[in-house]
């Protein structure tokens, strides 16, 4: 197990290889073999990995290795005042969490790479050796998001998947749309990363650490709170502000349905297993803190709700068999934030898994359409693929009922866990979200319909002449499907895709019937396994397990409390409510770890303290409201389907005829709320506005100003020049003119004649003498 | 009987032929012997005083001033000598050389 660091490191070699060697020499048979292979290897690692964890106490899961320092101990002050040393190690840590996150990354992530070596086959071999070395990267990437111990560590992976991303979506470079979509994602990523990132300063320079496990223990002994807004709420809001951007949630989440733009192997991989659940998993990972912020969470919860409401209303109506399943992501992770901001981490991490497996399967039975009608996205022209299609047919039709939460497939189980919590903690999150789920029950198997059932509206191809034939068609289109999978051949109508595409989507969907298996509710006799195994991840407890009792105590305080008192200190209601937490615990396990959502909200509090006082009778009452509900969701799943089966397959004009008669509606939900437009008008024009001001001022002022000195330079040189011309050699100028005018007086005297000069001596004698005379 | 104003008058007129001839004469050679004049007159004032007053002084200047004039004429001449043979003039309007 101390080799985990192993499993990202597995597929980073196959990156680096693929990227620097592979896109020149590598043919695709070796490339799509080495990135298979370093996946398998991966995925081999964390299976070991997860049963070696298995083996030990359910308490003491935790392993943690760190292999290199990173950065070492650098003095840097804390909020209080005190010098903190900022050290961060390259560490990885395994614990039932990750190693849920993990297998979910590394087995899906290597069924995506299988199905991708027959979906992408039609590439040149550079391009076919790029995408694997992307999708490599992509998948060290996250590993190491999922498997650091530290924000530092996750942040790497976080930002790592963020590139990634941009470069998968942007995969076919050429085409405007996807380079604007990579672009699109990029940015609005930064933008949650940077309340990412200022999220970590601050839990820095609270904690004075950023090991996962140091800050849950000291946000653990934190007062929760409930009064108001303290540093543990920014501090979880900030993080939450990452989550948006990366899970897509509003007011974020105009990338994904445009990440769309990438293959859809990449869709699968970045918006099913991997990069849309990195929210979810870093509010999971740090469960304790945002317990302790109930404000946060009642925000989380909110916001988790109307995502997943606004995106089925948008999913409702879209054509691009790959948008819908967009919208459907983004409403899921609407669904595991709600799950997360109610204070059901196991429930979301659970939908997480479960959405893992029917998304990825969605995504994949879509890439095999899509393969089938060569390229062609626009659901409006396929219709009656069932007979051309039945592997695809049979998996997605799978995939749909697990989404659409029709026991027991996996979406059941996962999904009514959140609505049963949903339904403990807020009536009116609830009744939304019942709404959407019945939304989603619609969309998708509006999406069957109009792929699947019907008939068929695409292209006219040769071997097919009509439905009357169509076995024949299909006789056809089988036996030429070896020439069109290659993508070269002439396509030969609707075909089943290669083997390495489907059986993909088998292990897909068996896994999408069964993943639900591990959260069987204690309501259907099962024990929930999953919430067992991953409940050390979200709660407070020291390394090794050993004081479990104590921190037991510290999550399931404040369920004693009633929700009238919770304010008050910790330690009271720990010995207060001892008796009563294990009553709850033993009665029903769910309640479990309400207790980490500490106080979450009154209502859910008191709702649960209850009948858990009631003990037998309080627990029964629990266990026929549970049951209620699953029933009504059910229930809510069927009409949704049956209504889309009358709308779409028996009678199409009425879809059309509510088109027409809320064609109001109808268009704003077409145009996705007008959101991008909005976001176009507001965000990016204000951004363009303030760039071109800072361009006009630097034109004008700086620009100016350095123009302004050049002028100024030249302006007193100048002025100096003609200072020096007149002024200086003026006066000299003057005083020779004023010497050379003046000699023409005086010269006169000068007459050179001798008896001139005899002359005035004479009279100046005479003159004298004069003088001399008169005067005496 | 001669008096000393006669002798007074007698050199002042001379002394005013000597002027009249430098101012107005253009012929160098009259204008050098105009001066003579007034040195002459100058020694006749000398003389009479030396006579009136009993004083040998005047005289012995006489003889000086007679002496000065002697080498004066001399300079004098040569320098028009030298002059002559330079311009071929004695008129004293052609010797302008140092003027401006």
């Amino acid at each position: 197990m101390h080799l985990i660091w192993l499993i990202p490191l597995l597929p980073a070699f196959g990156a680096l290889v693929n990227g620097v060697v592979g896109v020149r020499y590598f043919s695709k048979r070796t490339a799509g073999l080495l990135a298979c292979a370093t996946m398998a290897g991966a995925l081999a690692l964390s299976l070991y990995a997860f049963f070696e964890l298995l083996t030990l106490g359910p308490e003491a899961r935790e392993y943690v290795v760190r292999p290199l320092t990173w950065i070492s101990a650098l003095p840097l002050q804390l909020k209080d005042g005190s010098i903190g040393s900022f050290s961060i190690p390259w560490g990885f840590r395994l614990d039932p969490l990750s190693a849920m996150m993990i297998l979910v990354v590394t087995g899906i992530g290597f069924l995506i790479h299988v199905y991708s070596v027959g979906y992408m086959h039609g590439e040149s071999r550079g391009a076919y050796a790029r995408f694997f070395a992307y999708l490599n990267l992509f998948v060290f990437f996250m590993l190491m998001l999922v498997l650091g111990d530290n924000f530092v560590v996750m942040f790497v992976g976080w930002e790592g998947v963020g590139l990634c991303s941009y470069l998968l979506i942007g995969y076919y470079y050429e085409k405007k749309s996807a380079s604007d979509a990579g672009k699109k994602a990029f940015i609005v990523n930064r933008i949650g990363d940077w309340g990412f990132i200022i999220g970590m300063f601050l839990i820095f320079s609270v904690f004075g650490t950023l090991d996962f496990r140091e800050v849950a223990n000291a946000a653990g002994s934190m007062p929760v709170e409930s009064a108001g807004f303290g540093t543990l709420s920014v501090i979880t809001l900030l993080l939450f502000v990452g989550a948006t951007g990366k899970s897509a949630q509003i007011p974020l989440y105009v990338w994904l349905p445009d990440a769309m733009e990438g293959p859809t192997p990449v869709s699968a991989l970045i918006h099913a297993a991997t990069m849309v659940t990195a929210g979810v998993y870093m509010v999971g990972r740090n469960a304790v803190l945002f317990s302790h912020s109930p404000e946060t969470m009642q925000i989380v919860a909110i916001v988790g709700v109307a995502t997943a409401f606004v995106a089925a209303t948008i999913g409702l109506v879209q054509n691009d068999i790959k948008r819908v399943l967009a919208y459907s992501t983004v409403s899921q992770l609407g669904f595991m934030f709600l799950a997360m901001g109610v204070g059901a981490y196991a429930a979301g991490a659970f939908h997480l898994m479960t959405h893992a497996f029917f998304k990825a399967l969605l995504f994949l039975c879509s890439g095999s359409v899509i393969h089938a009608m060569a390229g062609q996205q626009d659901m409006r022209h396929m219709g009656g693929l069932k007979k051309h299609l039945p592997v695809t047919y049979v998996t997605m039709l799978i995939g749909t009922l697990a989404i659409a939460g029709i026991p027991p497939l996996s979406g059941f189980f996962s999904k009514d866990e959140i609505l049963f919590r949903a339904f403990q903690s807020n009536k009116i999150i609830w009744g939304v979200a019942v709404v959407t789920a019945l939304m989603t029950a619609f969309y998708m198997f509006r999406l069957m319909s109009m792929t699947f059932f019907g008939t068929y509206r695409g292209p006219a191809f040769a071997g097919a002449g009509g439905h009357g034939h169509a076995d024949t068609g299909h006789g056809h289109a089988s036996a030429g499907h070896g020439a069109a999978a290659t993508g070269h051949g002439e396509w030969h109508g609707p075909h089943e895709s290669p083997k390495s595409m489907t059986i993909p989507l088998l292990v897909l969907a068996v896994g999408a019937i069964v993943a639900g298996l591990v959260g069987v509710p204690a309501a259907l006799n099962g024990s929930n396994d999953i919430e067992h195994f991953l409940h050390p991840s979200f709660s407070v407890s020291a390394v090794g397990g050993t004081h479990e009792g104590a921190s037991a105590e510290l999550a399931e305080a404040p369920e004693g409390s009633e929700g009238g008192s919770k304010g008050a200190a910790l330690s009271g209601f720990a010995h207060a409510s001892r008796p009563k937490a294990a009553a709850s615990s033993a009665s029903a396990p769910a309640t479990e770890s309400e207790g980490i959502a500490a106080g979450k909200l009154a209502a859910a509090a008191s709702h649960e303290a209850v009948p858990a006082e009631g003990g037998e009778a309080g627990s029964h009452a629990s266990w026929a409201v549970e049951i209620g509900l699953m029933l009504l969701s059910v229930l809510v799943g069927i009409t949704g389907m049956l209504v889309a089966y009358r709308f779409y397959v028996r009678t199409p004009e009425i879809a059309d005829r509510l088109a027409q008669r809320w064609a109001g509606a109808h268009r704003v939900l077409s145009n996705k709320y007008y959101v991008d437009e909005l976001y176009d008008a507001t965000a990016i024009a204000g951004t363009m506005a303030s760039a071109r001001g800072l361009w006009v001022f630097d034109a004008k002022v700086v620009d100016g100003a350095v123009n302004g000195s050049g002028w100024l330079t030249l302006f007193s040189s100048w002025f100096s020049h003609v200072i020096d011309k007149y002024v200086v050699d003026g006066l000299v100028n003057f005083v020779g003119a004023v010497l050379e005018e003046g000699s023409f007086v005086f010269r006169r005297l000068q007459t050179g004649l001798i008896q001139n000069y005899a002359l005035v001596m004479l009279f100046g004698v005479f003159a004298f003498v004069s003088i001399y005379l008169m005067s005496r | 009987m001669i008096t000393q104003t006669h002798f007074l008058v007698l050199s002042a007129a001379l002394f005013m032929l000597g002027v009249v001839g430098v101012m107005t004469r253009r012929n160098i050679i009259i204008i050098l012997m105009s001066m003579e004049l007034m040195l002459n007159a100058v020694n006749i004032n000398l003389i009479a005083f030396s006579r009136q007053l009993g004083d040998v002084t005047g005289q012995v200047f006489a003889v000086f001033v007679i002496c000065v004039a002697a080498a004066e004429a001399a300079v004098g001449l040569g320098i028009i000598l030298a002059f002559y043979r330079n311009k071929e003039t004695i008129n004293i309007d052609e010797m302008n050389l140092m003027r401006w």
